[in-house]
C-alpha cells in the first residue's frame, strides 16, 4: 500500500474542517495565513473563524479569551512568529492562565527548522522546541509525517490544556504508511539492535531512517527513535527503549546545544542513571543566509545525511574502540 | 446576581482608607496607582453597572471584568472582600505567606479573571472573551481596565483595531488615565496625545469622564453599557495618581514612593 504524502496542514486542517461541523466549541483564529483547507472553514464556518491580521500578540490573546468563553482554539501562523513574536503572550495568557482556568488552545506552527528552504533566516525556525518546552505545562508535539500530524488532531481537540504543534511547511514522504504511531507513549520505535539509538523529531527522523538503512548496508545496526511528543513522552517508554544502548545519538533541526532534544535527552540521561555516551547532531555555527536546497543547507550546518553518516560512524567507531 | 442602592460617594471613601489600611498592613503593595482607580471600581462594582455573583465568581451570567492594570488595583481587595468574595479578615494577610491576596492580583484571587500586571495583555484577552460571547449570543459585558501608561504597550492597538473591526460593542475599555507611568508624566515619555480623539479615529465610541467623580463614572458606565452602537466603548477616567495623599497625589515618581507610616496613620485618623 502506498499512501500518497501530503501536506502536514492539510491533513490537520481537514480534519479541524471535517469537525466543526458536529463541534460547536471549536474555534480557529488565523494571523493572516491561509492554505487551500482554511477556505473551506472561512466559507463553511464563518462564525468561527476570525483573522486577526499580522498580529501575532493578539492571536495569542484572543485565543485565550475564546478559551476562557468555553471554545477549543486552533491559533494558526508561521512557527517562529507563533512561538517568539508573542512569547510573553504565550506565557501569560495561556501557560500561567491555564493553571487557573482550564482552557483548551493549540498553537499550529508551520515552518519548522528549515522548512521555508528559500525564506532565510526569519521564517525558518530553530529555537521553537527550546523556547516551548520551557513553559511546563506546554505540551509540544513534532510530526514527523501527515499521518502523525492528522492523529495528533484528537490530542489537540480532547485534551485540555495549552498546546504547540510544529509542523513542516514541505511534504514529506510517509513513514506510518499502516498505522499512525500509539500517541499516549509520545514516541515509536521503528528499529532495534546495535550499540547506538538515533532518536529523532520531525523531518530530522527521514533523515536518522536514511541514515539507519545505509549502516544497515554496511553491516551496522542500529535503532531508530520517533520522539514526536516533546514534553509529555512516557519516561518509561523511553528508559525501556533506550535501556542496553551504549551510545545514544540526537538529530534535530535545531540548535545544538541550545536547550533542544539534545538537552532533553541529557537530561533525560543524568536523570534515569543511563550510561550512554551521546552525540548531539543539531545546527552548528548559528543564523546563516546561504541559499541552497534544505539538503545543501543540512551538510551545510551540520544535520544533512552525509554529514549526520560520517559523525555517527566515527561514533559507533569510538565505542567499539 | 448582586447589585443593591449604594451611596457610591461614601463607599469610595470607605475604600480609600481601607486600601490605604492594606498598603499600611503590606508596603509591597503600590498605592499611588490603587488610589487612582477607586472610583472606577466603586462605579463599577456598587453603581449596577457590572453583573457579579460572589457565590460563583464565573458564573457564565456574570458580566465579566478584566483588570489589566494589576498592580494598581490593590482598592479592589476591600471591594472583593466587602461583596462576598472573600472574608474581610484576608485583608489583613495581604502579601503574607499562605495568603491568595498578593502585591500583584492573580486569578487565585475569586472575583479576578486573568492574569494581571504584566502590563498590555488584559485588552487583548478581553477582546477575545468579547467575541467569544457575541458568538455564542450572549448579552453580557466585558470592562476592561487599564492605565494610560500601559497603553504604551503595541499589543493593546492589536486589540483596538481588532475590536473595532469586529464591532465589539459588549467591550468597554475603561482608561485610567493618572498619565503617570513609573519613572514620570507619560506625556513626556511617550505622549498619546488626544487618547479620546485616538480611540475615536480607531472606531471607537468615546467619553471622557472625571474619575474621581464617582456618580460621573457611574453615569457614563451606565450610559455606554445601554447604547448599541456597533463600536467598542472607551471611557477616559482622568485620575489622579495617589489621589487624596499629601506628597503623593500627582508626584511624578508616586509610583514608586511610599508615603511614610506616620502619615498613612494620620490620613487614616482623619477621615
Amino acid at each position: 500500500m502506498n499512501v500518497k504524502p501530503l501536506a502536514m496542514r492539510d491533513v490537520f486542517l481537514e480534519r479541524i474542517w471535517c469537525s466543526m461541523a458536529s463541534e460547536q466549541k471549536i474555534f480557529f483564529v488565523s494571523a493572516d495565513f491561509g492554505s487551500p483547507v482554511l477556505d473551506k472553514i472561512r466559507a463553511d464556518f464563518p462564525d468561527r473563524f476570525v483573522n486577526v491580521g499580522i498580529a501575532e500578540q493578539n492571536l495569542i490573546n484572543v485565543s485565550a479569551g475564546l478559551a476562557l468563553e468555553g471554545y477549543t482554539v486552533f491559533a494558526y501562523a508561521i512557527a517562529p512568529f507563533i512561538t517568539m513574536r508573542c512569547y510573553e503572550q504565550i506565557r501569560v495568557s495561556l501557560a500561567l492562565l491555564s493553571e487557573v482556568r482550564p482552557m483548551n488552545v493549540n498553537l499550529i506552527g508551520v515552518g519548522a527548522g528549515y522548512s521555508y528552504v528559500v525564506s532565510g533566516p526569519t521564517h525558518q525556525c530553530y529555537e521553537d522546541i527550546t523556547l516551548m518546552r520551557a513553559l511546563p505545562n506546554f505540551q509540544v508535539l513534532s510530526p514527523a509525517d501527515h499521518v502523525t500530524a492528522a492523529s495528533m488532531f484528537d490530542i489537540c481537540r480532547d485534551v485540555q490544556g495549552p498546546k504547540y504543534l510544529r509542523l513542516d511547511a514541505q511534504v514529506l514522504p510517509v513513514i506510518y504508511e499502516h498505522n499512525p504511531p500509539e500517541m499516549s507513549n509520545g514516541l515509536h520505535v521503528h528499529k532495534r539492535g546495535g550499540q547506538v539509538c538515533l532518536i529523532a523529531t520531525g523531518y530530522m527522523l527521514h533523515t536518522a531512517l536514511r541514515v539507519a538503512e545505509s549502516l544497515a548496508l554496511s553491516g551496522k545496526t542500529v535503532g531508530v527513535i520517533d520522539l514526536f511528543d516533546l514534553a509529555r513522552f512516557s519516561p518509561d517508554k523511553l528508559y525501556q527503549a533506550l535501556d542496553g544502548y551504549e551510545g545514544i545519538v540526537t538529530l534535530e533541526e535545531g540548535f545544538r546545544g541550545r536547550g533542544g532534544v539534545d538537552s532533553m535527552m541529557f537530561e533525560f540521561v543524568s536523570r534515569q542513571k543511563m550510561k550512554a555516551k551521546m552525540l548531539n547532531i543539531g545546527v552548528e555555527g548559528g543564523y546563516r543566509f546561504e541559499l541552497g536546497t534544505r539538503a545543501d543547507l543540512h551538510e551545510q550546518v551540520g544535520i544533512g545525511y552525509e554529514v549526520a553518516l560520517k559523525n555517527i560512524n566515527i561514533f559507533i567507531e569510538s565505542l567499539s574502540n | 446576581m448582586n447589585n443593591k442602592a449604594i451611596d457610591l460617594r461614601e463607599k469610595s471613601k470607605w475604600v480609600w482608607r481601607q486600601t490605604l489600611a492594606v498598603h499600611r498592613r503590606a508596603p509591597e503593595t503600590r498605592l499611588a496607582s490603587s488610589l487612582s482607580s477607586i472610583d472606577i471600581f466603586v462605579a463599577l462594582y456598587y453603581g449596577a453597572v457590572l453583573r457579579f455573583d460572589p457565590t460563583n465568581p464565573l458564573n457564565e451570567a456574570r458580566d465579566r471584568c478584566v483588570i489589566s492594570k494589576g498592580h494598581g488595583s490593590i482598592c479592589m481587595y476591600p471591594i472583593l472582600a466587602d461583596l462576598g468574595f472573600f472574608s474581610m479578615e484576608e485583608l489583613l494577610n495581604v502579601c503574607k505567606a499562605g495568603s491568595f491576596l498578593g502585591g500583584i492580583p492573580d486569578p487565585v484571587i475569586p472575583g479576578y479573571e486573568t492574569v494581571n500586571g504584566s502590563l498590555g495583555h488584559g485588552l487583548g484577552v478581553a477582546t477575545g472573551m468579547a467575541l467569544g460571547l457575541k458568538r455564542k449570543l450572549s448579552d453580557r459585558s466585558i470592562f476592561v481596565v487599564v492605565g494610560d501608561g500601559e497603553l504604551h504597550e503595541g499589543a493593546n492597538w492589536e486589540a483596538i483595531m481588532f475590536a473595532a473591526q469586529h464591532q465589539l460593542d459588549n467591550l468597554h475599555l475603561i482608561v485610567d488615565d493618572n498619565h503617570i507611568s513609573m519613572l514620570g508624566y507619560t506625556d513626556e515619555i511617550v505622549s498619546h496625545g488626544d487618547l479620546a480623539q485616538r480611540l475615536t479615529a480607531f472606531g471607537w465610541s468615546c467619553m471622557e469622564v472625571d474619575g474621581h467623580d464617582v456618580l460621573a463614572v457611574q453615569s457614563a458606565l451606565l450610559e455606554q453599557k445601554n447604547t448599541a452602537s456597533r463600536k467598542p466603548k472607551a471611557l477616559i477616567a482622568r485620575t489622579l495618581k495617589g489621589h487624596g495623599v499629601p506628597g503623593l497625589e500627582n508626584a511624578q515618581l508616586s509610583h514608586i514612593i511610599n508615603p511614610k507610616p506616620e502619615l498613612i496613620d494620620s490620613l487614616l485618623e482623619e477621615k
